[in-house]
């Protein structure tokens, strides 16, 4: 529809990610998802007083990590400040967050679209405890509140108002989460809440330099659903200023069943958290050493990666299907470490490996294939012991099967090595030129697109077993 | 610096607090008696001196990612007025639907 086309969106994110700790930001307690109700606390998470709350160092480093990730600027000089608001969720009566001075700025995120590749601006990643969990149904009369989740450390990544589109959006998440992921600092998992998203929304008029009212949607708890929330309520503001109305200021949820959204609070009362710094928590000082320490210790990142993989002669498709996931590029790596046939190595992954894992479900963590045997699978192959397709169809499952055997040893005892013998395959190159006068002729006569049709009947009557190289080579010779 | 009842109440609503109005005419008092004495403190020339945002000297005082001192469910629950074996209870927070 036209009127469309005259507007345009423009939308943040917010992401909340949980750091990959094993306990607490300010305490010892575990910081895992779930538990039995209210066992991951103690008097700390639980805000009583004389507590003394200490800083958590991996959870720091992890946040130096995706800022580093994200080519944030680090701040040197960090502290935490309290947000305070009364919500039966958090047991303090205040947020411990860094929402006053961020310990990364700026920053970005690369993400491809139809347009091309694109940084996405950051403007901060700060860390800050998490909320306990309200549970409303349990109790007709009562809310029941499981503190588990209280204290637990994350990491709030916000963009700038720099997003054009539900589909923009979508592939912003989708990066970060692979990031995230591959760089070990947040396991990503958004049915669990490990990775929770927030948008801001706003159109305007195409030209037009200033910001339209926002509305911010929350519960977006797939990526899937933070594009179609996106969409739905870009579509239903353009109707709402279409139809002479004005957008209001609103705090609106996802409602995943019906694909729409709807308000649940009015135009914001003007908070007024009164941050000030935590006095429990002293200041702490990040060295430039310290920094470059955690730098060293970044894999390479998926984009770096990818290049690096076209370099060594891939497609830019294959190279960025391995790159999908670290443990895909970890084995990747093991591989051509063995073998100089990068192409190859490739293959199996993006080929017979991918989909014998999606077969059995499995991940690639969990494939059990060791990566010098893949290695000895693609040296048969290339050597002509064996054909592509009977390695990958039963070479490879046999391996699989049992366990450390070495590829050529298994590959014998099957009987699946190809024949290189001449004086074997010259016999069945014979019988295959005495079955078949007729095509004889024509071949000779000129049809030499045939030999395909002499090599696969050789092919039929060897079980596989003839090296087809040697095969055309014979027969070539033989109907000259 | 005059603190009016709209104050009062708003500070009061913050805090979560009620008051009656002999207290709020007393907490007036008190407030505008302690904002002067900041507003003193005010005509201090500061340009150039940072803000000193903590009392203490000390500085990186870090822990290590390590699982210790959670209690029990039932010490959890201990002073909690409203409880059942497992959760801290609450008045109904109401979910709006609109």
């Amino acid at each position: 529809m036209s009127y469309h086309d005259k507007y345009e969106a423009v939308i943040g994110l917010e992401v909340h990610a949980q750091l990959q700790t094993e306990s607490k930001l300010f305490c010892g307690d575990s910081a895992a998802f779930g538990g039995s109700p209210n066992t991951h606390v103690s008097a700390i998470t639980l805000g009583h007083p004389g507590t003394l709350p200490k800083t958590n160092k991996k959870a720091v480093e992890l946040a130096i990590r995706i800022g580093l990730a994200c080519n944030c600027e680090i701040e040197r000089y960090n502290y935490f400040a309290r947000k305070n608001y009364f919500y039966p969720d958090l047991p303090k009566g205040y947020q411990v967050s860094q929402h006053t001075a961020p310990i990364c700025k700026g920053g970005h995120v690369a993400i491809h679209t139809a347009e091309g590749k694109r940084n996405v601006q950051l403007n901060r990643i700060h860390m800050e405890e998490d909320a306990g969990k309200s549970i409303h149904d349990i109790d007709d009369n009562n809310t029941c509140v499981d503190y588990n989740r209280a204290g637990v450390p994350l990491v709030e990544i916000v963009t700038e108002p720099d997003l054009k589109s539900a589909d923009e959006a979508y592939q912003y998440i989708t990066e970060l989460r692979k990031l995230v992921r591959w760089i070990e600092v947040c396991d990503g998992n958004m049915e669990e809440g490990s990775l929770r998203c927030d948008a801001n929304v706003s159109i305007r008029l195409k030209g037009e330099t200033k910001l339209g009212t926002k509305v911010e949607v929350k519960n977006l708890n797939s990526i899937r659903n933070v594009k179609k929330a996106i969409e739905y309520e870009i579509e239903r503001m353009i109707n709402v200023v279409e139809s002479g109305g004005v957008i209001v200021q609103q705090t609106r949820s996802f409602d995943a069943a019906t694909d729409t959204t709807f308000a649940i609070r009015d135009k914001e009362e003007a908070n007024d958290y009164r941050y000030f710094p935590e006095p429990d928590l002293p200041p702490f000082y990040l060295t430039d050493e310290f920094i470059e320490g955690i730098r060293q210790k970044l894999p390479a990142l998926p984009e770096q990666l990818s290049l690096h993989y076209q370099q060594l002669g891939l497609g830019e498709y294959d190279a960025q299907q391995l790159c999908l996931e670290k443990e895909t590029a970890d084995y990747f790596n093991a591989v051509i470490q063995l073998t100089t046939n990068y192409k190859a190595a490739a293959n199996w992954m993006n080929g017979p490996i991918r989909h014998y894992l999606h077969e059995h479900k499995l991940h690639i963590a969990d494939f059990s294939l060791a990566p010098q045997r893949l290695a000895e699978m693609i040296q048969l192959v290339d050597e002509g012991k064996i054909n592509f397709s009977a390695a990958s169809s039963k070479l490879m499952p046999a391996l699989l099967a049992t366990g450390s055997a070495p590829a050529l040893e298994t590959a014998t005892a099957l009987n699946l090595l190809q024949v290189s013998d001449s004086s074997e395959i010259t016999g069945w190159v014979d019988a295959v030129i005495n079955k078949m006068p007729d095509k004889v002729a024509e071949y000779k006569k000129g049809k030499k697109g045939l030999i395909g049709l002499f090599v696969g009947e050789v092919k039929k009557i060897s079980k596989g077993k003839a090296d087809p190289k040697v095969v055309t080579g014979l027969l070539e010779e033989k109907l000259k | 610096m005059k603190v009016t009842d709209e104050m009062i109440d708003n500070l009061a609503h913050l805090a979560r607090l009620h008051f009656t109005d002999d207290e709020k005419k007393e907490l007036n008092t008190d407030l505008e008696r302690m904002i002067d004495f900041v507003e003193k403190l005010k005509e201090l020339d500061t340009a150039g001196a940072a803000p000193l945002l903590h009392m203490g000297k000390e500085i990186n005082v870090l822990r290590e990612d390590k699982q210790e001192g959670s209690v029990t469910v039932q010490e959890a629950l201990l002073n909690a007025p409203e409880k059942d074996d497992s959760f801290f209870k609450v008045p109904k927070v109401i979910k709006k639907e609109a």
